[in-house]
């Protein structure tokens, strides 16, 4: 039980992820795979505030910071150099690989005496409880936020840059810029599940953020597929999906090492996974049409 | 309030597959102007409404429009003067978005996008009204997504769409080109009435010959690049339809 209780804590925490992979891969239709080094450098500028003593609390404007940079040098290299988006993520990305080595100093940094923030609430006897709580307290705050920002004007302005870039346009919008604030809002949202995912395995690894892109996109897919199933159109209710997506990705990771495969397996596990996700509905389409 | 001077554009420059699509094309339209645009498939229409709106930049020449050099001036700049829409139906709208989300960001077209919720009741009601004075019968479908409307519908509310907000100039690209002949007459006598009432200089792109006849105060007919006609109220008033058809022979 704790260890199902676990995986869907990890879900959650990853939620931050998977809501920012939504925005550029399903609103602004952009590929970005910045993802593994945001990730990576939200939990190392986590690891390091927190062993530097600072309030949990101050540490998530730095990683929302830290993470916004990111988005924002990968949306100047595809905006201003007009080079590919999957390229220009890559670059960042694997600049990025180095900036983390010099945040984190050494390739690992615990966190096991400092104050997590799933140490913030105790209300149950099992410690798991309270971090399941906080995780979801967390996400319900920052997925309130993000539908209420996709429902402003601001937000309207942002999904329609997406969507029709001519019409943008001609409604004085500045599709450049609206798709460096996109990617600055995305890879924010995955520096915060670097800085959640920290917390939650006590420990910041400079590997941590390698293939995470694909746990993201595919629990996208997932939740895209339940949103286009059930015709969703709500873009809080789509939000809502999309963490649900995060989680049972999660799930199936766990029932898979349950059931005894090696944990070394596991990104094979995942890449298979998402294939199949990609795949099968493609098959099924093929077969029927 | 418009004013092109010596405009010309090479596309593919250098290339075997090189067109001047516009060639050193001067004119001024006038403050209130109805001009009604044709001219043979290829002719520059869409090319010269693309210069105006700055979609397309002029390899030579500069643009002027409220009397100030708009040349560099990019599109989404300039649409705080300028309201279109596009031969294609999918230009002017955004498919995945409702109908009242694309009227929204209409009504904001001169203005910045903030961080508030702009689409409230009274903002509803106010877009309902404006399609139900259509007649089409759209005005209970502002839920819908945009994509699930016919090119017709989708052309005659991104007409609508231009009056949300204040607007000097209308380009007008075969907006009727997709359109059945009852809607078709419904959108032009739509956008005449919106001419009117908000004073527009207007361009209008039309293929239908009794149209350009009976809309307008202006009458130019490309050909190649240039200007090959330019008619005013007076001349294009004597003109005969006949006379017209005799043009593209
Ligand atoms: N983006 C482009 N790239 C290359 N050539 C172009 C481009 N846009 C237009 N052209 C060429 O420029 C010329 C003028 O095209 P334009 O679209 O202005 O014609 P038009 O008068 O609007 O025609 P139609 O009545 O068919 O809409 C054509 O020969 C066209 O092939
Ligand atoms: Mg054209």
């Amino acid at each position: 039980m704790v260890f199902y209780l676990s995986a869907f804590l990890l879900g959650l925490c990853l939620s931050a992820m998977g809501l920012g992979i939504f925005i550029t891969m399903k609103i602004f239709r952009i590929p970005d795979i910045t993802t593994d080094g945001s990730y990576t450098l939200g939990a190392a500028v986590t690891a390091v505030l927190l062993t530097q003593g600072w309030p949990i609390w101050s540490v998530i404007p730095v990683t929302l910071l830290a993470g916004a940079a990111a988005g924002v040098l990968t949306g100047l290299v595809h905006t201003r150099f007009k080079i590919d988006a999957l390229l220009s993520g890559i670059l960042v990305m694997t600049g990025l690989y180095s900036i983390n080595l010099s945040v984190l100093g050494r390739s690992n940094i615990p966190l096991l005496n400092v104050e997590t923030i799933f140490k913030a609430l105790s209300i149950f006897d099992k410690q798991i409880y309270n971090e399941v709580w906080v995780g979801a307290l967390f996400l319900a705050i920052l997925s309130g936020l993000l539908a209420y920002l996709l429902r402003t004007d601001f937000g309207i302005a942002m999904r329609a840059t997406g969507n029709s870039e001519s019409m943008t346009r001609a409604m004085g919008i500045n599709n450049d810029q609206m798709k460096i604030i996109g990617l600055a809002i995305a890879n924010a949202l995955t520096a915060l599940s670097g800085f959640l995912v920290a917390q939650y395995q006590s420990f910041t690894d400079i590997n941590m953020g390698i293939g995470i892109v694909l746990v993201g996109l595919g629990s996208v897919l997932i939740g895209d597929a339940l949103i286009s199933w059930l015709k969703i159109r709500k873009i809080w209710w789509q939000l809502l999906f999309v963490m649900l997506g995060c989680i049972l990705f999660q799930m199936v990771l766990a029932v898979a090492l349950s059931i005894g495969v090696h944990p070394n397996m596991l990104k094979l596990i995942t890449a298979l996974f998402v294939l199949a996700i990609v795949g099968i509905p493609r098959l099924v389409r093929k077969e029927t049409s | 309030m418009i004013q092109l001077n010596h405009i010309s554009r090479v596309f593919n420059p250098d290339q075997i597959n090189e067109v001047l699509a516009l060639k050193e094309v001067d004119l001024e339209i006038k403050r209130g102007e109805f001009v009604c645009l044709i001219g043979s498939n290829g002719s520059g229409k869409t090319t010269l409404l693309n210069v105006i709106s700055g979609a397309v930049p002029p390899s030579e020449g500069s643009v002027f429009l409220h009397g100030e050099d708009a040349t560099k001036l990019p599109e989404h700049k300039r649409s705080r003067w300028i309201a279109r829409v596009f031969q294609n139906p999918l230009g002017g709208t955004a498919p995945d978005l409702s109908v009242l989300d694309n009227f929204r960001l209409a009504a904001l077209r001169t203005s910045k996008k903030t961080l508030k919720i702009g689409i409230n009741g009274a903002f509803k009601e106010k877009v309902r009204a404006r399609i139900a004075e259509l007649g089409l019968g759209l005005e209970d479908k502002v839920q819908q997504p945009m994509g699930t409307l016919s090119g017709g519908q989708r052309q005659a509310l991104t007409l609508l769409m231009s009056t949300m907000d204040h607007t000097d100039i209308l380009l007008l690209d075969e907006p009727t080109a997709a359109l059945d002949p009852r809607s078709a007459e419904i959108v032009l006598q739509t956008a005449q009435r919106i001419i009117k009432a908000y004073d527009l200089t207007t361009v209008f792109i039309t293929h239908n010959l009794q149209d350009a006849l009976n809309y307008g105060n202006r009458l130019i007919q490309m050909k190649n690049g240039e200007v090959e006609r330019d008619l005013d109220t007076e001349a294009k008033a004597q003109l005969q339809l006949q006379e017209m058809y005799e043009w593209f022979a």
